[in-house]
């Protein structure tokens, strides 16, 4: 579980985040969603530690992170695994190394023990006979899979997933969403998602922040969302006429 | 101030580059990678251009000291110094702040413009420590070679030149690089190397480090490396002469 208490982040004197608190639950897909620029990523970032809050408290199972010391936020991030919008996979490593990178640089693993670990991790993503092609080798949709695989190579305890369907052909999408909902439950993490893909809101969406400009504006869970009164929540989930046309046929 | 933010910044950055490596065995690989990547793949450009310069520092040499009361020899021993005291450690050097600097820099820019270096972070790894310091290693550890190289190569290039155009006959040439040899020259080129090594590994990973943005940002943090580094070894270099011939 994790919990952000009244956090506040500014750069350069411009406000990004104000007052924002939530809850995010064990075993559950928390999504953060929000229109471009809202504020969302630096929410995600700050959770993880990528950007110092100004105000306020992010606790991890009820340990406070902003007062932790290094070595204590090291032990915590080997606990973390983390998928990024372009992927960030190490260009100059293969598939397989880039899987092992985790745990070749904190167990005491073999190497062909840390081999099998990384081809079950790429097998439980769907992927096989991708060792040795580099990341410009594959496609976007196999890079978020290979980066899901490099995710939980360490057993991680909390999943950060930013966009992950940024960039990938609706289909592709479904797939990446339904695997991090499936890893979600099957290693019982705290997963957070930062999207504006509403395909995901409806798809996996357990527990959902919205923000606007910053600040917290709703929250609840997919069935909720639809019944929202909330304009500006409105104005965001039925931009597209699809979802004006389902309002429309559920009304 | 400018200036000063950056001085800043690079201590701190340089304070995050020499915290202890995650795994020993790790780091060896990395530098050793590196070596093959900064200094073994530079070994042709440092020959082409100690060649050349070699062979035109001889000839220039040889056609302004044309007088009789003056020995053949001494266009020899004006190489030598020449290629030992300044050629071989600066302008190889400068040499490698362009090449090798730009190196570093886009390839540690692309790597914060593509967030691996925030993957790196999340992972609880250093990554300041992680890229850089196997980087500064191998520079400072292979870069002497390379200099040394470049002499030998610089000498044997201005013999070739002097003996092709008859300029310098052969004999005068050997018997003049040999003339009141200074053996500290070599140490003295060898010191400032050193430095000039950790200028160029580290500022330009400094630049590649702060990099935001996209791709043009990635150029520009390119282009400042080897601006800066260039400046920094053209000061060094002033200062170490100082320090050590004065």
């Amino acid at each position: 579980m994790i919990e952000v208490k009244n956090i506040y982040k500014s750069f350069d004197e411009k406000e990004v985040l104000t007052d924002v608190s939530a809850l995010f639950e064990k075993g559950q897909t928390n999504l953060i969603i929000g229109q471009s620029g809202s504020g969302k990523t630096v929410l995600l970032k700050s959770i993880v530690g990528l950007h110092e809050i100004d105000q306020g408290d992010i606790l991890y199972d009820n340990k406070s992170f902003p007062n932790m010391n290094q070595k204590q936020r090291k032990a915590l991030r080997k606990e973390i695994g983390m998928l990024f919008q372009g992927s960030a996979l190490f260009d100059s490593a293969s598939v397989e190394e880039n899987v092992r990178f985790p745990l070749d640089m904190f167990t005491d693993m073999s190497l062909s023990e840390r081999r099998d670990r990384a081809n079950f991790c790429l097998k439980r993503v769907n992927l096989e006979n991708v060792n040795n092609l580099y990341p410009s080798e594959i496609s976007g949709g196999m890079q978020k899979r290979v980066a899901i695989a490099r995710a939980i190579a360490l057993n991680p305890k909390y999943l950060f997933c930013d966009e992950p369907n940024s960039g990938l052909d609706p289909k592709t999408a479904i797939v990446i969403d339904e695997l991090i909902f499936e890893i979600t439950k099957e290693y019982d993490m705290t997963t957070i998602i930062n999207t504006h893909d509403m395909n995901s809101v409806m798809g996996i969406g357990e527990k959902i922040i919205f923000i606007y400009q910053g600040k917290k504006f709703w929250e609840g869970t997919k069935d909720e969302i639809f019944h929202a009164q909330n304009e500006t929540l409105e104005n965001f989930i039925f931009a597209s006429k699809l979802f004006k046309q389902i309002r429309q046929s559920n009304k | 101030m400018r200036t000063f933010y950056h001085i800043g910044r690079y201590s701190i950055f340089i304070k995050k580059v020499f915290g202890r490596p995650e795994k020993h065995g790790v780091f060896f690989k990395q530098v050793v990678k590196e070596i093959d990547n900064l200094g073994i793949d530079s070994l042709g450009i440092v020959a082409i251009i100690s060649v050349f310069m070699g062979a035109v520092i001889t000839l220039q040499t040889a056609y302004n000291i044309e007088m009789p009361l003056i020995p053949k020899y001494t266009v020899g021993v004006a190489a030598r110094d020449s290629i030992l005291l300044e050629f071989s450690s600066t302008i190889v050097s400068l040499i490698l702040a362009g090449k090798v600097g730009s190196n570093i820099a886009s390839e540690i820019g692309t790597m914060r413009v593509t967030e691996q270096i925030d993957a790196l972070e999340i992972m609880g790894i250093n990554p300041a420590g992680y890229l850089v310091l196997p980087k500064v290693v191998a520079s400072v550890f292979i870069n002497p070679f390379l200099v040394l190289i470049s002499m030998g190569i610089g000498i044997t290039g201005g013999w070739l030149a002097g003996s092709v155009t008859g300029e310098v006959p052969s004999s005068e040439f050997i018997y003049g690089i040999q003339y009141a040899f200074t053996p500290f020259y070599i140490a003295y080129s060898i010191i400032k190397v050193i430095v000039f090594a950790f200028i160029i590994s580290s500022v330009s990973a400094y630049w590649g480090y702060y990099t935001s943005g996209g791709a043009l940002e990635v150029g520009k943090a390119s282009t400042k490396a080897v601006v800066s580094s260039s400046i920094q070894i053209l000061l060094f270099n002033l200062l170490l002469t100082q320090l050590l011939l004065a």
